[in-house]
């Protein structure tokens, strides 16, 4: 005998503004198996969980329906309720009033109405429940975590540190990312390397953390606490195991003219590199596109001179399977070059340059060993002019946002210049001075009132070059918008924080959502910043958006504590409503025939073949068995299947069933036949 | 094989070299351009300056006129005509409401389906169309090639070149065997209408682009527009008081430059016209007479050291 | 088109005037003044093109007046550089366009836009009686708005002899339709106020 309660909330205003809850509440009363029906303010609330749990108690109820906001609000608080009560959660169900009803409709009679039959094919619903148990699945204690830089290295120390495995991967040679191209940073312009590289060393030493560097994701499969990943380890060309770094084939190597990419292109490496100096591993690898032996099969210089003879050519890449329980995605950012800009010459002239350009020339490591001089001819630079909101903020350029880290790093470049050039002139044309974060305001006055840089309120218009110095055209808008124009020796253009390359593939392999411009999409852009709407695939720093260094740290830390939040279960419990393909008694054992469309079709591959045997081995029948791990619950088996031998638990064909019939047999007083 | 043509107002007034070099090339390529019958003036800046509707009903007669008579095509010489033209139909073909009013104002109906080609999309595709064309008498020359404004602006709406550092020009030009600078002023705008009502401001304007030119090298500037060249050619004399200085550079229409490179005489393409004298000769390239040549120290320098 | 603009409330602004008849919404600008930067005429202008827009923007009748009142819109030679430019893709020469057209039917055009003024007139008094530009014309009614009767008299013989001044206009057979057409358009705005 069905015992149901109905709950009607007013949610505020939210619904009780709309629909009339008093009457929908008394309606339903007088619905058969309705034992207790009666409407409340705010339902989610303590007073209001504490009546659904009296009457689940009082009234004996064997099912509740909440009317009220969106299930996939509160639903796992009254569940929650109701399993505190003493009845099992599943038995309770949400009529959407709010998003279904109130919230896309006029008051009127009719809105109520409608309220009311929600409530009622709810009820038929409710009524056909069965009481379902979780479903639990192992974890495995192991995390992924690709990228090396500051975030992904930080997520990686503290999973470690956590006393849990870490597997890190880098595309790179080296960890470390663009922080490690930085020569100082802001607001402390502490030196970025001398920061950076005890942690890059901490990770290479680390008991619990396995590096892959030169290495990139293939693929993964499985689900949270279960994934199964394989990681292409690109060949080096050499035997790790044997190179001890000594750099000997670095030197030596005779091709020593290829664009530099730790430098971003304004210095030279050779085809046997190491990415920098302080590279963590620090063994080199040969870049097979420019390779003389690779491209044309002379030189092998360096496998002659190798004292551990630990050169390689034909070393295949490696690929290693692994099984992780959570993974972090550090994958970090890029920025424009300047050819992206037309009216700033479309890239050819050498001495405008971007934000890590500008860093190399900067850094001590650098091309230059950090002394300014220009790349086109390596003059000292007199007059700099430094552009704001290249790219950014700039809707015809198709990025409509804002890249939070320029303003910061603009500033400090020009006291960088400042500080080496004393008599050398900065100018910074911005639209707005983004400072934001602690100590930042301060850093930029300094810049303004220490350092002598000029800022100039308007954006430039274009730049050309005459007789070898860049003619800057802008304009003071604090000045009635008086044009300004700058004969400058060099521009530093802060271009526009942009999705590091591959991102879409990187998501779409991981099953991840990112948006337009390519950055992946947090959960919930207030309340879950660090986690993906992919259970177990977690975010940190750039690559969900442009960020600086204490964010980027904070967000790994978040992630990191996420997944050993995650770790910290030895099972997961999964929601049971899950697809199961039915068993009947002997001799049918199942009415399913074993044709087995539905596993062609299953998007998760959560389908299997179960062979029923008898006590002694004999084959009876082959069928369709669902694997409560992996299934999702999308029920395109259900739809498919021809002889109705699968469903879906909790929303079975019998209860859908029920509520369109609620819903066609209405009788004058709107309470069902 | 004929074209629809519309000269405008200042092809059959004050730009007749633009005009016969124009027809010269055509005759050349076997083409008959077709006037438009009984075209009036589009209005220029001066209609869109006062009056919105006006601005439209007279591009729109032509663009209707073209249509009746049957042309798929129709060669713009003149930038402004073209621009007007070009914005005109896009604006009418948005707007069907509108389209309808002006109709009703011109007394015709239209679609806007004519093609609009300006004129170095026509020396693109009907003259200078195929790799193995003869020319007779290369233009050896460094030129500078000046699209002025509104062969490339508003972008969005002539889709027809990058509006900046535009490059369609320069391809034509070096197909005919001249070196085009790489300047700063290509598309910087001349002073525009105001040749009678602020002159100074054109010698000003003008003025700029001739130095840059100059000082760059170019031997001549090239144009394809009449405001532009009347603005560069005959108000040389208010430029050169300005600037303190005299610019020798002539500026020649592009149908100019291409028909000398395809052999055709000087007197046919109305080469005398100018105020400022065209003195090529027709060796090998010279190097710029006033100013030395100015190295570009950003596009050829040094590389760093690693 | 309904015009919604929210950023202040009471009668229309012209900023909501602008929108409503082109489309072109003031309250994208955000005085970046890339467009000032790059107007080749800025330096001449009382307002350059963003000082303009802000003065739109505020909605005020004050700002409005001095827009209206400005040089700078007729200063304009709609080159189109600043839209080109403009990184919210604001039709800035369509707003110049609206603000000469009202700043005439208002007749509040700047004293010093006179001269430029006459000649857009001239121009279109020539095209309205001849259907195409006759340049002897042209010049003699630009003379006689503004009095400068020996400007580039110096200019003429040159022309003359190389064939770029023809004493005959030239003109079209529908002229009963130009006469049409600038009585349904110029002419009837200008009347109303």
């Amino acid at each position: 005998m069905a015992r149901i309660g109905v709950f009607v909330c007013h949610c505020g205003e939210n619904i009780g503004a709309t629909v009339d809850c008093a009457k929908v509440a008394e309606t339903c009363g007088k619905i058969p198996g309705v034992v207790h029906s009666v409407d409340y303010k705010y339902m989610c609330s303590d007073p209001g969980q504490n009546m659904i749990k009296d009457a689940i108690r009082e009234k004996k109820l064997t099912g509740v329906v909440v009317a009220a906001c969106s299930p996939r609000m509160h639903e796992p608080t009254f569940r929650r309720a109701t399993a505190e009560a003493g009845l099992n959660p599943f038995l309770c169900e949400m009529a959407n009033l709010r998003e279904h009803c109130s919230w896309v409709h006029e008051k009127a009679d009719a809105t109520t109405d409608k309220a009311i039959d929600l409530v009622r094919i709810l009820v038929e619903k409710v009524k056909r429940n069965k009481p379902l148990l979780p479903i639990k699945v192992p974890v495995t204690k192991t995390a992924l975590v690709l990228g090396g830089g500051i975030a992904g290295i930080q997520a990686s120390l503290d999973i470690a540190n956590a006393g849990h495995k870490v597997i890190l991967v880098e595309r790179e040679p080296s960890i470390g990312g663009h922080m490690s191209q930085l020569s100082e940073t802001f607001p402390t312009l502490d030196c970025s390397q001398c920061i950076l590289t005890p942690r890059m060393v901490e990770v290479a030493q680390h008991p619990n953390i396995t590096l892959y560097t030169y290495s990139e994701l293939e693929s993964l499969e499985g689900f949270i606490g279960n994934f199964k990943v394989k990681i292409r380890k690109k060949s080096r060309s050499l035997d790790e195991k044997l190179c001890i770094g000594c750099g000997l084939c670095t030197t030596k190597c005779p091709n020593k003219r290829i664009p530099n990419e730790f430098d971003a292109g304004l210095g030279m490496r050779p085809a046997i590199y190491v990415p920098f100096p302080q590279a963590v591993p620090n063994k080199p690898v040969i870049d097979k596109e420019n390779c003389t032996y690779y491209t044309k099969g002379k030189c092998k210089l360096c496998e002659k001179i190798c004292p551990r003879n630990a050169i390689r050519y034909d070393q295949p890449d490696e690929i290693v399977e692994a099984e992780v329980g959570g993974i972090v995605i550090a994958t970090g950012f890029n920025v424009l070059n300047s050819d992206f800009f037309p009216e700033y010459g479309y890239g050819k002239y050498k001495d405008v340059v971007n934000g890590f350009q500008f860093e190399r020339l900067a850094s001590a490591s650098g091309p230059t060993l950090g002394e300014m001089k220009r790349p086109s001819d390596g003059k000292t630079p007199e007059t700099m002019v430094f552009i704001a909101c290249a790219g950014s903020r700039d809707p015809a350029k198709g990025i409509e946002y804002c890249s939070k880290i320029c303003c910061m790093y603009t500033a400090k470049h020009a006291m960088l210049y400042r500080h080496k050039v004393h008599h050398g002139k900065a100018y910074v044309f911005y639209m707005d001075i983004r400072a934001g974060g602690k100590m930042y305001e301060e850093f930029v006055r300094r810049a303004i009132e220490e350092d002598g840089v000029n800022y100039v309120r308007g954006r430039v218009s274009r730049i050309y070059e005459k007789n070898g110095k860049l003619i800057v055209m802008g304009a003071d808008t604090l000045l009635g918008a008086q044009p300004v124009e700058i004969e400058a020796d060099m521009v530093v253009l802060a271009t526009a924080g942009i999705a590091s390359e591959g991102a879409e593939e990187l998501a779409q392999k991981l099953h991840v959502s990112y948006d337009t411009y390519k950055f992946f999409t947090e959960a919930h852009p207030k309340l879950r910043p660090v986690e993906t709407n992919t259970a177990g695939i977690f975010l940190a720093g750039a690559c969900q958006a442009p960020k600086d260094i204490p964010e980027s740290v904070a967000q790994a830390s978040g992630a990191a504590s996420k997944v050993a939040g995650l770790f910290s279960q030895d099972e997961l419990t999964r929601e049971p409503l899950i697809a199961v393909v039915n068993r009947t008694a002997p001799p049918q054992y199942s009415t399913c025939v074993g044709c087995f469309l539905c596993q062609t079709a299953c998007p998760y591959q959560a389908i299997e073949k179960e062979e029923i045997r008898t006590k002694d081995g004999k084959l009876i029948k082959t069928v369709a068995k669902v694997n409560p791990g992996l299934c999702q619950g999308c029920g395109t088996c259900v739809a498919l299947c021809r002889s109705k031998s699968i469903d879906i638990e909790g929303y079975t064909h019998n209860q859908v069933y029920a509520e369109v019939m609620a819903l066609l047999n209405r009788s004058e007083d709107n309470v069902n036949i | 094989m004929s074209i629809g043509f519309y000269p405008g107002c200042s092809l059959k007034g004050s730009a007749p070299e633009y005009t016969e070099s124009l027809l010269a090339v055509a005759e050349k390529a076997g083409l008959e351009l077709k006037e438009v019958p009984d075209w009036n003036c589009c209005g220029a800046t001066a209609a869109h300056n006062l009056n919105h509707e006006l601005s439209l009903a007279l591009p729109a007669r032509i663009l209707a006129s073209a249509e009746k008579a049957g042309m798929k095509e129709l060669i713009v010489p003149c930038a402004a005509c073209y621009s007007r033209l070009c914005v005109t139909a896009a604006e009418l073909r948005e707007n069907p409401e509108l389209r309808k009013k002006i109709a009703g104002v011109i007394e015709m109906d239209f679609e806007c389906s004519t093609k609009i080609l300006n004129v170095i999309e026509f020396l693109e595709r009907w003259v200078l169309n195929s790799e193995e064309m003869k020319i007779p008498a290369p233009f050896n020359h460094k030129v500078a090639c000046y699209y002025g404004c509104l062969l490339v602006r508003p972008p969005k709406i002539l889709n027809f070149d990058r509006p900046e550092d535009p490059m369609t020009m320069d391809k034509l030009m070096s197909k005919i065997g001249a070196e085009p600078i790489d300047w700063a002023f290509k598309t910087e705008c001349c002073g525009a209408g105001f040749s009678v009502s602020r002159t100074d401001l054109v010698a000003k304007l003008s003025g700029k682009i001739l130095e840059d030119a100059e000082d760059r090298g170019a031997e001549a500037v090239i144009v394809a527009c009449p405001m532009c060249h009347s603005n560069l050619d005959m108000r040389r004399a208010q430029i050169n008081k300005r600037a303190g200085r005299k610019f020798r550079l002539p500026a020649i229409y592009i149908t100019q430059a291409v028909g000398s490179a395809l052999g055709i005489p000087d007197k046919k393409l109305g080469m005398k016209r100018h105020f400022v004298p065209v003195k090529l000769s027709m060796t090998k390239t010279k190097n710029a007479p006033a100013k030395a040549a100015v190295p570009a120290a950003q596009t050829a320098g040094k590389e760093m050291e690693a | 088109m309904s015009v919604e603009n929210h950023s202040h409330h009471g009668p229309e602004t012209l900023s909501d005037k602008i929108y409503a008849e082109t489309g072109v919404n003031a309250a994208r600008c955000y005085q970046c003044g890339k467009c000032s930067a790059g107007c080749p005429l800025a330096e001449d202008m009382d307002f350059p093109p963003s000082v303009i827009m802000r003065l739109l923007q505020t909605g005020l009748p004050i700002n409005e007046e001095k827009a209206l009142k400005s040089y700078s819109i007729w200063l304009c030679l709609a080159c189109e550089t600043c839209y080109a430019r403009c990184p919210m893709e604001i039709d800035i020469p369509k707003i110049a366009d609206c603000l000469r057209h009202e700043s005439l039917r208002r007749k509040k055009a700047n004293p010093k836009s006179k001269d430029i003024i006459s000649f857009h007139r001239a121009f279109l008094d020539s095209i309205k009686y001849t259907g195409r530009l006759y340049e002897m014309g042209l010049i003699a009614d630009y003379k006689a708005r503004t009095r400068h009767l020996i400007q580039d008299v110096n200019l003429a013989p040159g022309m003359y002899i190389k064939g770029k001044l023809h004493i005959i206009p030239e003109r079209i057979k529908n002229l009963r339709l130009m006469k049409k057409i600038f009585s349904k358009t110029l002419e009837s705005k200008e009347k109303t106020r």
